[in-house]
């Protein structure tokens, strides 16, 4: 059974997205979780969201537009939060609704899509087509390749801005750049799960990850590992059982996170060193 | 002639009307142990961002090794600093060996992880996560990180705030072993009087403006400058208290 579903064109395609973008999403994520940025993804999907409805409505094709609003959304609302200090919660907020409403509006305005505007709400991973699966893959080859190169840099931003800055670390460009590739995996994210299961895929396998592990690159690892179980268990569930797939992904990631919750709850697995301690001092 | 490692001449910090720091001038000498005293809003924390780069808007100048640092930053290379209480995420997944990398340069060697943790005596618990240390431990933690690219000078604002006398101890014993040892030039702010009266080679009393700037013995011996000093201090309490 399994070696029939993997024999198929669209599904290679399903797979190689999925994977690109559980590990694209996991590691930005971690970032952004650490940041205390969770929502973050979820109000960049919805700014995209108008950025699809604005590609629909003027004829031009919707992800290079939510592309654009999603990375400007993304800059323009750290700059407020610098400039302004209005709380992050608030500005994330005021993004999210902002975002659903142009959207709605332009739905309206045009009289409803004859695309599915469903696909983009709710992910269609099985109907990635060959140029998206390339464009996915590079993206996320980039992101990764970024994100290595700048790791210690980020690492130390994200725990702790001043002493990073101390340091000679340039904070402020990197804040800038992180919340580019959190825009930027968002929209990339849309056809795995779709606009409104997005943060799912950022979050879940990082605050998974992190019952567990004790460093970073332990719980960066971890949280890849989940991720990417969660999309391929999930895609290939969903063809077999005619569900659809962001759902089913969204459900596994959150039946590891349980599972994990109560192996961590009953003791199973400690997150503390086994090194035994010298006195405390 | 000992060498002038740091320079702050008319040193004015202005948060709209309200002077922080009001024309302070002394220079901190290689291998000078110097605690900063001074009450609460006294400025030091001020002085510390205005001499880390953190705060620019100031007037005046301030040298590290005879250069401007509006001119370079590359002094910041040559600079530990450690934090009152860095804040950071509880459940921050860095192993305390993680937390001590982070302040590796390209060129550093790995293996000065373990040496520095070795000098603040938290080698064995490398692999332990952050948030799981005490309170005095994680100032260890980040003295070691402060120590891992071997600075010329340690900077260290209220570093023991809220940490048992057992720690505290074996704090200022790492600090005088770091100066006297390995001849770093450390820079300490401190509430802690007797502390600073055991440890210090020199005192500054800042305040706003700096009343004193010697030899740690001589301010600890004189009475007037004693009694100037808590007057000082309980002028700035009742002045908060007023605000």
């Amino acid at each position: 059974m399994v070696f029939e579903i993997l024999s198929y064109g669209f599904m290679h395609r399903a797979l190689i997205s999925g994977i690109a973008i559980a590990l694209m999403c996991s590691i930005v994520g971690l970032f952004l979780v650490l940041r205390r940025y969770s929502l973050f993804g979820d109000a960049l999907a919805h700014a995209a969201f108008g950025g699809i409805a604005a590609g629909l409505f003027f004829g031009i094709y919707p992800i290079w537009v939510a592309f654009g609003v999603s990375v400007s959304s993304a800059l323009g609302l750290t700059k407020i939060r610098q400039k302004f200090q209005i709380s992050g919660d608030a500005t994330v907020a005021i993004l999210l609704s902002s975002g659903l409403a142009v959207g709605v509006v332009l739905i309206s305005l045009s009289g409803g899509f004859t695309v599915d505007i469903f696909s983009f709400l709710f992910g269609s991973i099985l109907l990635v087509s060959l140029e998206n699966t390339i464009l996915i893959l590079g993206l996320a080859g980039s992101i990764l390749i970024i994100i290595l190169l700048l790791y210690r840099q980020l690492v130390y931003t994200t725990f702790n801005e001043e002493q990073a800055k101390v340091s000679g670390i340039p904070v402020e460009k990197l804040n800038y750049l992180l919340v580019t590739i959190a825009g930027i995996t968002v929209v990339s994210s849309m056809q795995l799960v779709g606009i409104l299961l997005i943060s799912s895929l950022i979050v879940i396998p990082n605050v998974t990850a992190m019952l567990f592990s004790r460093g970073f690159k332990q719980t960066a690892i971890l949280s890849m590992t989940f991720a990417v179980s969660s999309v391929v268990t999930g895609i290939l569930a969903s063809y077999t059982f005619n569900i659809a797939p962001g759902g089913m992904i969204v459900l596994i990631s959150i039946v590891i996170f349980s599972v994990s919750l109560g192996i961590k709850s009953a003791g199973l697995i400690k997150n503390k060193t086994i090194i035994p301690s010298i006195k405390q001092v | 002639m000992l060498m002038k490692v740091v320079e702050i001449e008319n040193l004015t910090v202005d948060y709209q009307g309200i002077l922080a720091l009001d024309k302070v001038n002394f220079s901190v000498e290689s291998k000078d142990f110097l605690g900063i005293i001074g009450p609460n809003g006294a400025g030091k924390t001020t002085l510390f961002s205005c001499m880390l780069g953190l705060l620019n808007n100031y007037k005046g100048e301030i040298r590290f090794f005879g250069t401007s640092i509006k001119k370079s930053k590359k002094y910041l290379g040559q600079i530990g600093y450690v934090p009152q209480k860095p804040a950071f995420e509880k459940n921050f997944p860095a192993t305390i060996s993680e937390v001590v990398g982070m302040g590796l340069t390209k060129n550093s060697k790995k293996d000065k992880i373990d040496e520095v943790l070795q000098k603040v005596w938290l080698h064995e618990l490398s692999h332990r996560r952050i948030g799981d240390l005490s309170g005095g431990q994680q100032q260890r933690v980040f003295i070691a990180k402060a120590l891992v690219n071997d600075p010329q000078i340690l900077i260290l604002d209220e570093p023991v705030t809220g940490i048992d006398s057992q720690s505290k101890e074996l704090f200022y014993q790492i600090l005088l072993d770091l100066n006297q040892k390995e001849n770093i030039t450390i820079i300490w702010s401190s509430h802690d009087l007797d502390a600073v009266a055991k440890l210090a080679s020199k005192v500054a009393c800042l305040n706003r403006t700096l009343f004193f700037h010697g030899i740690s013995e001589e301010f600890f011996h004189n009475e007037d400058l004693l009694k100037m000093y808590s007057e000082s201090s309980m002028q700035m309490h009742m002045h908060h208290h007023e605000d």
